[in-house]
């Protein structure tokens, strides 16, 4: 017998996310993604400066903040020819890794540790057990009986005083939950260590950007200059200070997140790492430029496009191809001139705001019609994953050395083979693989930025393009960035030196969208089809598939108006 | 049963910090509250004798900016145990339970403790058409309408929820509107900045607390505590501004021993914030001390202020802070020029000395290779 599950809001998420059900002898048979809340920035952006572009679209997300000023600054560049100098492109990488290292670590622990970790079972646990275990699987110094001890009392204190606060009403004692009661103790432990730790090392943007959340950034370069002999520019002090967060971020995420990962995931992975596969097609844009942003094969991370699981070839991907490509609003509340069935490339885009859906309060959304804020892009026709998962299987299809490394090593612990990768397990198990790739990465960049300071380079700026009358009268142009969500791409058009056209095309939209024309699922849909659900009434099953994506609805939902007119056309309901 | 619930001095007693720790706390909390020595005590109180504050925080139009910036307060105790020590019984981005059942949480709270409870609120509220914010099938104006009859108070986070912030800037496709526009009868505190700085969110909540009533607020109902000062007037680079040293273009050599970025576009003269005092995350730095001028982020309608690389009006050179003062303060034309002849003065002195200080001050000595 089928039976429709609504859960709304999803929690532990960035923006707001409805997911409805439909459930048939306890599997998903069906499901139905919504993002339900707009803002119109694509809107707000025509006529202004594009220098100003960044600080604007750094307002679309404050979760993954910076990825979108970093994206703008590329898509100006990209469109005025303009080239960083070489310790900016340095500076921006240390500053997307720093963002990376701490996303991910407060993803797993703070927005999907709680899927897996049953807090109030650590009650029940015995700390020495939880100590030899903890000794066991790390080197991590806080791991005594002590410490454990105090961290239940803790717990219990907590427990007891009847207000629950962010852990009310979880679900608790669900029979999904298979962590023993030691390993459940540790995770919480993990837990409060992250939530602490995480304030750490955005403190890489606080010193090159000046802030963290939202920190600065500069079309040409970054804002903050290099004077090794001044208090007031990065000198050798804060310079010290960027080095020893990386270096500590290593420890944690070598010492905790990994160790924590692997030894939750043995515990999962029989049925975990085969369910919530979804699609088939992965991408990747590619990121963290050694040798210029201009030449992607100096990328730390590899472009390309995987179909059907085939690793045997990766696929080219152009994004300024109107034939690769394209977003569609079949199934999303905006209207497009040329019919609603049509797919436009981001540079011809257009979008009206068209709510069609009942008016709130509302039980149910009808899916045989418009139900999202979301649109729906494609690949060459194709729905396609993106976000680490993507990122790892294109960087080891690619053959690159320590992609292969963390993988094989992995799977190895885990004795799984590859095709467990496709899967939430799968899904969640890449990105802390991805965050040691990373840690690595950060401390190259930091080295190569002290090497270039050492030799006489502090530059951080070009200045050639600055002014707009050195700007041509029309220009376009495409900035892409590997958010730690996945692939995101802006798109704008410059016309008399003000924004003529801005849109944005990001990870969420590809994994969180509606249905296509075609009918053809995204992400999050495709994933959650054949499920098991034990009680439809608490469905931890789907909130673990649906976290494994990191979703992000603010980012997802944006519009653009082709006309710069705000059209009224909202009475409908 | 009121007596039986925990108090916060207990909680954080019993989460293993010492007393000690607990009044140094109380202590920093007090002099970012701007109260006396005496205040201390009074806090110590308040923190030792009250149960912890039930808290909604509702998430509208937004970016979750001020939610991260929350869980960024950086005084030993005060993510560990503000965050976790008020009772938050609704948090969309940390909560555990998800549906029906995070609901529950929040529909708990407001018939547990009618008039007792506070509504935090990160993001503004559409009106052009409710649909354009819905959360289990209702609108946000509905949900917050709802919550806020019972509530003790309300607090609205960042710009967003005080002033609209970026989905409010022209032309605001969705009738954007901050909190203070859309429900009536409670108080409002604006904690204002996208996002605000950690530790003034932790210093709200710290009054709140202490003295179980909001702060006292400006004219656009912020706290006076941490929005009573222009960062122009608490900026450290504003020797160089009176000295009339100036960034001419980014990176250039006044960028590299920083001087005043008031020519490439500073907001700070207009701008009320504590970037100048507290800075941010854990004082490590604020945008001007990075380089970058201030885009004037507490300022309600800031993105409409002009071009963020524009200059703001004035004449360059020893005139500009009479202008830049009548722009932040409003100061009578015979004021300003009271004032003129005496900065004149000074400006040429502090002009030499910043300018010379550097050369005299280094000893040119190259490091060795190592």
């Amino acid at each position: 017998m089928a039976e429709r599950i609504v859960i709304d809001p999803i929690t532990r998420i960035e923006g707001h996310l409805r997911v409805e059900i439909e459930i048939n002898d306890g599997k998903i048979t069906d499901a139905y993604s919504a993002g339900t809340m707009v803002r119109g920035i694509e809107t707000i952006l025509k006529g202004r400066d594009p220098r100003d572009a960044w600080a604007f679209v750094g307002r679309v997300c404050g979760v993954c903040t910076s990825t979108h000023s970093l994206t703008s600054v590329r898509t100006v560049e990209n469109a005025l020819n303009i080239s960083v100098p070489p310790n900016a492109e340095l500076i921006r990488n240390l500053m997307a890794n720093a963002l990376y290292i701490q996303d991910h670590v407060v993803h797993f622990y703070a927005l999907h540790a709680l899927d897996w970790v049953d807090v109030v079972s650590a009650l029940k646990a015995n700390p020495t057990e939880a100590s030899r275990i903890a000794q066991s699987i790390s080197a991590w110094p806080k791991s005594s009986v002590g410490y454990f001890t105090d961290i239940q009392k803790k717990f219990k204190n907590f427990v007891e005083s009847g207000q629950l606060g962010i852990f009310a009403n979880g679900y608790w004692g669900h029979k999904a939950y298979k962590l023993p009661p030691e390993v459940n103790l540790i995770a919480v432990a993990h837990y409060l260590e992250a939530l602490e730790w995480q304030k750490e090392l955005v403190k890489v943007h606080t010193i090159f950007g000046g802030k963290n959340p939202h920190p600065n950034y500069l079309v040409g370069g970054v804002p903050c200059s290099i004077n090794i002999d001044e208090a007031n520019a990065v000198n050798a002090e804060r310079l010290a200070f960027v080095g020893k967060l990386f270096e500590d971020a290593k420890t944690f995420v070598d010492q905790v997140y990994i160790p924590d990962l692997i030894a939750i995931a043995g515990f999962y992975k029989s049925d975990w790492g085969a369910i919530g596969g979804g699609l088939t097609n992965y991408l990747s844009f590619g990121d963290f430029p050694s040798n210029g942003y201009n030449n992607p094969d100096s990328f730390k991370m590899p472009r390309g496009v995987i179909l059907g699981r085939d690793l045997s070839k990766i696929h080219e991907v152009k994004a300024d191809d109107p034939e690769q490509i394209q977003e569609y609003i079949n199934n999303s509340w905006y209207e497009y001139s040329k019919g609603d069935k049509t797919g436009l490339h981001p540079w011809e885009g257009e979008t009206k705001f068209n709510y069609t859906g009942p008016k709130p309060p509302y039980e149910h959304l009808d899916f045989t019609q418009k139900y999202s804020w979301v649109k729906t892009p494609r690949w060459k026709g194709h729905p396609m994953e993106v976000g680490p998962l993507s990122r790892m299987l294109i960087g080891y299809a690619s053959g690159r050395a320590d992609y292969k490394e963390v993988i094989e090593g992995a799977l190895k612990a885990l004795d799984v083979p590859v095709a467990a990768l496709f899967s939430t397990l799968g899904r969640t198990a890449a990105r802390g693989l991805e965050t040691k790739l990373v840690c690595g990465w950060a401390l190259e960049f930091y080295q190569q930025l002290l090497a270039n300071i050492k030799n006489g380079d502090s530059r951080t700026q070009n200045n050639d393009k600055w002014e707009p009358a050195s700007w041509p009268k029309e220009a376009k142009g495409i900035g892409m960035v590997e958010a730690p969500r996945g692939a995101l791409s802006h798109f704008i058009v410059i016309e008399d030196k003000k924004i003529a056209n801005y849109q944005l095309v990001v990870p969420t939209t590809w994994n969180a969208s509606p249905r296509d024309p075609k009918g053809q699922r995204s992400a999050f849909e495709e994933s959650l089809i054949g499920t098991p659900v034990a009680d439809p009434k608490v469905p931890l099953e789907v909130l673990r598939t649906i976290h494994s994506f990191d979703p992000c609805l603010a980012c997802a939902v944006h519009l653009y108006d082709e006309n710069g007119s705000y059209i009224h056309d909202l009475k409908t309901y | 049963m009121e007596n039986q619930k925990p108090s916060f001095y207990e909680e954080v007693r019993g989460n293993g910090i010492s007393r000690r720790d607990f009044l140094k706390f109380c202590t920093t909390m007090a002099a970012f509250l701007g109260l006396e020595a005496s205040g201390v005590g009074q806090i110590v109180k308040a923190l030792e004798s009250k149960p912890r504050l039930p808290v909604i925080w509702f998430h509208f139009q937004e970016c979750t900016c001020c939610s991260e910036s929350f869980i960024r307060a950086s005084h030993p105790i005060v993510a560990d145990i503000i965050l976790n020590k008020i009772s938050l019984d609704y948090q969309e981005t940390l909560m555990a339970a998800s549906g029906v059942q995070a609901e529950d949480a929040y529909k708990a709270v407001m018939k547990k403790y009618p008039g007792e409870y506070i509504v935090m609120v990160e993001g503004s509220i559409p009106t052009e058409n409710e649909a354009y914010c819905c959360i289990g099938g209702r609108s946000a104006l509905q949900i917050l309408t709802e919550a806020v009859k019972d509530c003790m108070a309300v607090v609205a986070w960042g710009n967003c929820a005080s002033a609209g912030c970026v989905q409010a800037a022209s032309p605001n496709p969705t009738g954007a509107k901050p909190v203070h526009k859309v429900i009536s009868g409670k108080p409002v505190v604006n904690v204002q900045g996208c996002p605000p700085i950690a530790d003034v969110m932790a210093g709200v909540v710290v009054h709140l607390l202490t003295f179980g009533r909001i702060p006292q607020l400006d004219g656009m109902n912020r706290p006076k505590a941490f929005y009573s000062r222009r960062v122009h007037d608490t900026c450290y680079r504003r020797a160089n501004f009176d000295a009339g040293l100036f960034v001419e273009s980014f990176d250039d050599e006044g960028a590299k021993r920083g001087y005043c970025l008031y020519k490439m576009g500073c907001k700070g003269p207009v701008t009320y914030n504590s970037c100048g005092i507290i800075k941010w995350n854990d004082s490590v730095s604020y945008p001007i001390q990075s380089g970058h001028p201030c885009i004037g982020c507490a300022e309600a309608g800031f993105w409409d202020n002009g071009p963020f690389y524009q200059h703001l009006p004035g004449v360059a050179g020893f005139g500009i802070e009479t202008t830049a003062d009548k722009v932040g303060l409003g100061l009578g034309i015979a004021t300003a020029v009271g004032i003129a002849g005496h900065a004149i003065v000074t400006n040429i002195r502090k002009h030499k000395e910043i300018i010379n200080e550097p050369e005299t001050g280094s000893n040119n000595v190259t490091p060795k290779e190592s």
